[in-house]
């Protein structure tokens, strides 16, 4: 038996309705958009255009044409940060984010950093919320973006984006954010909000992985990464992926007509797992913001118990972790790190992901395993014994943090 | 993800019903070793009479494997004397094991590491050294 899915942050599976919507344009109605001349192009473009209108309806855009369609929030990512940064004919300026971003930003903020731009990183408290005054700050004359998303993918803290596209705009600052995991969770409106640029991802809605989009305000101008037929006012050639779209933009529906009922019981899920945890295992630690965070998230570290032998131990139920033990590099969650969570809590970091399948029934065959298992892993920890006998764990005297190099 | 997709079922069997977990009763030798920041921590605690273990425990913070290790460690050196356990290598441990992934040799990096420091500590103890000292 496949385990209780319980990790909505990295994917979503696929909603019915989605795949309906998507599935005559796999088969009979394969048009390209782009041709113009027959039925077959003029039906995959109505679709298309139907589609941006009800991304665009999601997140409050006021023009469909705004709507850049992508091939997932990466690309957005990468599209708003270089698109913006390729048009300075000087080939220089300055972007401002923080550092529990998703790599699609940090990875390209560091490019950008060799091609000759620079970046500054914004301060974020314990919780991850982006410090104000200190964006402000940091703001300068060269100063072409800020990049703050609007929702974290490990811990769910929010961050203020109406009061960031503020500061932005007063400064004359263009304002982006990946709101990726934000959308279907919260509301998000562009226009509201101030959003200038946004990302968004299909598979994160309960659509098709492969396909997102990037809200582009009309007026701001982005030097394409991928050149060729002219596709998407210039900015992002390529056939456009129609099925994809399609349902992204059922996706889009979905999430927005089903917003409050679906937002109000995963937060009901989500507090009834925080108070099984808190009131039922002793020494755990909520990382992230106690109430500005995503309705479907938690993450907690269980002292003494390493998050890999813990999943391990629950796995019936699919989590994740931010142990170093669940990735390749060996890294612990650079995210935990980033907020001054203590190596050792962020190897015993577990990453709690609810969504639309999951039920009260599930969360308290979650919370009976969890208690039952951090228990068993900590008779046998050596770390809980010590701590029990008063040793500090902190200053002890430990082998050399290098041996994973053997 | 789920990086025990490729634990096999020795190791699942290892993980779920440890073998010796807790402390020697009138321990004479005691290794701990790795780092909380690094993600392990292994605790062996090993009793040594006429120069043979005959009891060893383990305590251990990490993952699956870690825990598979020190489980299958402990089984492989009670009974046998000093010098033989040292020449136990982590090889060994993992092999007992059907093999480990490639990520998670260094959990029997551990394993080894704890026994040569419980192997030390006991001989710093009793003021024993042997021929097996490199």
């Amino acid at each position: 038996m496949k385990p209780i899915y319980m990790d909505h942050h990295a994917t979503t599976p696929m909603d019915p309705e989605v795949l309906d919507a998507m599935m005559p344009f796999l088969t009979s109605d394969f048009g390209n958009p782009s041709s113009s001349t027959h039925i077959y192009g003029r039906q995959a473009r109505v679709a298309v255009e139907n589609a941006r209108e009800q991304i665009a309806a999601l997140i409050g855009a006021e023009r469909s044409d705004e709507i850049i369609l992508t091939s997932g929030a990466t690309e957005s990512d990468n599209l708003a940060l270089k698109g913006l940064a390729f048009r300075q004919t000087a080939g220089k300026g300055h972007f401002i984010t923080i550092a529990t971003e998703h790599k699609a930003i940090l990875d390209t903020a560091e490019f950008l950093k060799k091609q000759g731009f620079e970046v500054t990183y914004a301060r974020i408290d314990s919780y991850g919320v982006v410090d104000l005054d200190d964006l402000r700050q940091q703001i300068r004359k060269d100063t072409l973006l800020i990049t703050i998303q609007a929702a974290n993918s490990e811990i769910g803290t929010l961050q203020p984006i109406a009061d960031i596209a503020r500061i932005a705009h007063e400064n004359g600052i263009v304002f982006h954010s990946d709101a990726v995991q934000a959308l279907g969770r919260m509301a998000v409106d562009v226009v509201k909000d101030g959003i200038d640029l946004l990302s968004i991802s299909a598979h994160k809605i309960y659509g098709p992985k492969g396909v997102g989009a990037l809200y582009v305000k009309k007026g701001i101008r982005l030097q394409p990464l991928l050149h060729g037929g002219g596709h998407e006012h210039g900015m992002r050639s390529g056939t456009l992926n129609v099925p994809g779209i399609v349902g992204l933009g059922k996706a889009a529906e979905i999430a927005g007509r089903d917003l409050a009922t679906e937002s109000q019981r995963q937060l009901q899920l989500r507090e009834r797992l925080r108070h099984g945890i808190e009131s039922r295992i002793e020494l755990v630690r909520l990382n992230g913001h106690p109430q500005q965070r995503l309705v479907n998230n938690l993450n907690y570290s269980f002292s003494f118990v390493e998050g890999e032998s813990l999943m391990l131990a629950c796995r019936d139920v699919a989590l994740s972790s931010g142990s170093a033990c669940t990735s390749a590099s060996l890294q612990s969650s650079y995210v935990l790190r980033a907020i001054g969570v203590a190596e050792t809590l962020a190897h015993s970091s577990i990453r709690f992901g609810l969504g639309k399948s999951n039920t009260a029934a599930e969360v308290d065959h979650l919370l009976d395993l969890l208690q039952k298992q951090v228990k068993r892993l900590r008779e046998m920890s050596p770390l809980y014994d010590m701590a029990q006998e008063g040793v500090d764990l902190e200053n002890y005297a430990w082998s050399p943090h290098d041996h994973h190099n053997h | 993800m789920d990086a025990w997709d490729e634990y096999t079922e020795k190791v699942m069997e290892h993980y779920e019903n440890p073998r010796n977990v807790g402390t020697a009763d009138n321990a004479n030798g005691v290794g701990v070793v790795g780092n909380p920041a690094c993600g392990d921590v292994m605790k062996l605690t090993i009793r040594v009479e006429d120069d043979r273990i005959v009891d060893a425990k383990f305590k251990t913070f990490g993952c699956g494997a870690a825990i598979a290790t020190s489980s299958m460690v402990t089984e492989m050196v009670i009974g046998k004397t000093v010098t033989e356990a040292l020449h136990i290598s982590n090889k060994a441990v993992a092999e007992a094991l059907g093999g480990l992934p490639k990520i998670k040799m260094h959990c029997s990096v551990l394993a080894e590491d704890a026994l040569k420091a419980a192997v030390d500590d006991y001989r710093k103890k009793t003021g024993k050294t042997d021929l097996a000292t490199k």
